[in-house]
């Protein structure tokens, strides 16, 4: 996992390698997408989950939101089908899967998908 | 003895395949909030058993929990298919009280309404991971289907390899567009309908007897 950090008041970003993933239980995964997004992260995801993990991941988020605190998640993803990418040539790898952008509902906000470009806003927290 | 067992076997599994073929098919109908689908379920339970499934509101989420209608039987071409309904929250990624404040409701309320919201999407998604054989998915046909959620449920339903029928809602809306229903989920079959106004109900049910029947 590559992270980087700005300020107290910046944007954290964890870029989570599709290797990282694979060694993980998937309640592991979901745990490491949501313990981040807690703390106001922005993740990104090389492969992306399973449709099983996806379908996890909304119960126990779900389950996490709570009045004036944690009001759920914004996600997006875009497939990807090789290395030549600018995502497969950072990490080093191939990919084949769905990027993914996981982020907190009340910071991140999607300005254009298309197949091939997400464009999100994070906003200050 | 080995006749004797062979008899008993073929009787058990006769049996069973009565039985089996007897019993009503859970269909989950799921799709985000808003998009009509207690419309549409009380629709087919008034049409078939006379009574409602739940109530209807523009208030996202007023459906809160997972709502079955048992054995609706649906008539088509002299023969019946028997469907337990199973209306579900609309499932979304996020949900926030206030949002709740926006349709003059009072904090108190709002905050108990998302807390129940929250575990009705939970509840759905256990449902339809474990509990349903077949989705009637219903899209608002005057917005925009190419959302992450609708994306993430219908690779989940594939994934169950269950039967999923795509209903393009509330067709009686102005701006309301079959095609761009159809081009978002281009590998399913996408049926345009009025639950609201029961506009095109009959194609809605040769359908349902044709895929879950």
């Amino acid at each position: 996992m590559s992270e980087s950090q700005r300020s107290d008041d910046g944007v954290q970003i964890d870029m989570i390698s599709a290797e990282r993933m694979n060694g993980l239980r998937t309640m592991e995964k979901i745990r490491l997408i949501l313990d981040g997004v807690h703390e106001g992260n922005i993740v990104i995801l090389e492969e992306g989950l399973d449709p099983d993990e996806e379908s996890k991941l909304i119960e126990v988020t779900m389950s996490e939101i709570s009045p004036d605190g944690f009001t759920g998640i914004e996600i997006e993803t875009i497939p990807t089908g090789d290395d030549t990418g600018l995502f497969g040539k950072l990490l080093g790898n191939s990919s084949k899967g769905k990027l993914t952008v996981i982020g907190p509902a009340n910071r991140i906000e999607t300005l254009h998908k298309d197949e091939n470009l997400i464009s999100t806003l994070i906003h200050d927290q | 003895m080995g006749l004797l067992t062979n008899i008993r076997s073929s009787i058990s599994a006769v049996t069973s395949s009565l039985f089996a073929g007897s019993e009503p098919k859970r269909i989950g109908i799921y799709g985000p909030p808003n998009a009509g689908k207690t419309t549409l379920a009380n629709r087919i339970a008034r049409d078939w058993t006379g009574d409602a499934v739940g109530p209807e509101s523009h208030v996202p989420h007023e459906t809160r929990r997972a709502r079955r209608k048992e054995n609706v039987e649906i008539k088509r071409d002299g023969r019946t298919v028997s469907i337990d309904i199973v209306d579900t929250p609309g499932v979304t990624t996020k949900i926030d009280y206030e949002e709740f404040l926006e349709h003059d409701i009072e904090k108190e309320d709002a905050v108990r309404r998302s807390r129940e919201a929250t575990e009705g999407v939970a509840e759905a998604m256990h449902w339809l991971r474990e509990d349903v054989d077949g989705v009637i998915y219903v899209l608002d046909a005057s917005t925009d289907p190419f959302t992450q959620v609708n994306t993430m449920l219908i690779g989940i339903i594939e994934s169950q390899d269950l039967p999923v029928l795509i209903l393009a809602n509330k067709t009686d809306l102005d701006d309301a567009s079959v095609k761009q229903i159809r081009d978002a989920f281009p590998q399913h079959e996408t049926i345009p309908l009025s639950a609201l106004e029961g506009d095109n109900m009959d194609e809605v049910y040769d359908k349902i007897a044709e895929y879950f029947g």
